[in-house]
């Protein structure tokens, strides 16, 4: 299966129908998906912080939201995950491509994907690190269900490999 | 005008508009003129007004009204550029704008050299208001009865109220707010 068509896959099985978006190479044929399904509300922003804030509002609203996104973002989100989703009790599916991870070309890039779990466990954020597209089509419905169950944020860590 | 005479005269022209309130004395102050179950009252996330009642707008569709402040819109300044982009024509952006940083002891912003609206107009924001104390009867009704969505500036006073916290827990505000907007669909 295609690791792209899985996570898409897996969004619908979820019930998800309002996705936030900032940018990865690696995410860019889900973009794609999702802007062209027409049960989606896609909102492409400007900066990851500002992504939560409107995945705040919407599920407020009654939508179920999600936020792609290249974990270099989640270092400009800190605040609003814990100041908002975690002071608030708001869930969240966080879609993140992880870079700086195995296989790595860019040096640049490993700094932050050092620091990503650590942010995270930081945070006490729960997350998962599915390695095969048959993995994330399973976990990623069961971590929207705690999101919304438990009123937190959930993590999705996507390797380098994975895609 | 003081800022929290503003949030009084507004308040008092909305009936069933779900609004969302920056963090700080301005949430302080809207809780003390008048409290309801349309009401979100920022505890944190200092920025994200905008934000919220751009997810709220899209997501139901009831009128959101954002008060949101200058320093607070400046430290968020891609946000409007996404509002205008998706274009909700229920969401009305209030910018209380008193050139400064109110709630942590009123230092300076760059709003007293940058027209916000100005910024606005220059996004494309399409629908726009200006209030200051030369316009002091301002009509709060037209701005209601417009379609947008729809950038207000209005300046006010630095300096806040002498009101008390909000008595509400972060979850209690979230729970009111989210059946308010159940219950109406």
């Amino acid at each position: 299966m295609d690791s792209s068509q899985a996570v898409y896959n897996a969004l619908k099985i979820s019930g998800i129908n309002f996705v936030v978006s900032l940018p990865c190479v690696n995410l860019s044929k889900i973009m794609k998906m999702v802007d062209s399904d027409k049960d989606i509300t896609h909102v492409p922003v400007t900066r990851e912080e500002e992504g939560f804030g409107i995945c705040a509002g919407a599920f407020m609203g009654g939508k179920n939201p999600v936020i792609l996104m290249q974990n270099s973002g989640l270092g400009n989100s800190v605040n609003a995950l814990a100041s908002l989703f975690e002071l608030y009790k708001l869930p969240v599916l966080m879609i993140m491509s992880h870079r700086g991870t195995e296989g790595e070309f860019m040096s640049a890039q490993i700094p932050m994907g050092i620091a990503t779990p650590k942010v995270l466990d930081a945070l006490e954020i729960l997350y998962f690190n599915p390695k095969t597209p048959e993995e994330a089509l399973k976990i990623i419905p069961e971590a929207w269900k705690i999101a919304e169950t438990e009123g937190t944020p959930v993590g999705m860590l996507l390797d380098i490999k994975f895609w | 005008m003081e800022r929290i005479e503003t949030i009084k005269k507004i308040a008092s022209e909305l009936t069933n508009e779900l609004v969302v309130c920056n963090i700080g004395f301005p949430s302080r102050e809207l809780y003390h003129i008048k409290d309801s179950s349309t009401h979100f009252y920022m505890l944190g996330s200092m920025g994200l007004a905008s934000s919220i009642g751009l997810g709220l707008a899209m997501s139901c569709h009831r009128k959101v009204v954002v008060f949101d402040g200058d320093g607070s819109i400046l430290m968020n300044l891609g946000s409007i550029v996404t509002i205008f982009n998706q274009n909700p024509d229920n969401l009305i952006l209030i910018v209380l704008d008193n050139e400064c940083y109110g709630s942590t002891g009123s230092q300076c912003t760059y709003a007293s050299t940058v027209n916000l609206g100005k910024v606005a107009e220059a996004v494309g924001f399409k629908y726009r208001f200006f209030f200051d104390d030369k316009n002091k009867e301002f009509n709060f009704k037209e701005v209601l009865n417009s379609y947008g969505p729809i950038f207000v500036h209005i300046k006010v006073k630095p300096g806040n109220a002498d009101v008390p916290v909000i008595p509400m827990e972060a979850i209690e505000i979230k729970d009111r707010f989210m059946v308010e907007i159940k219950t109406s669909k």
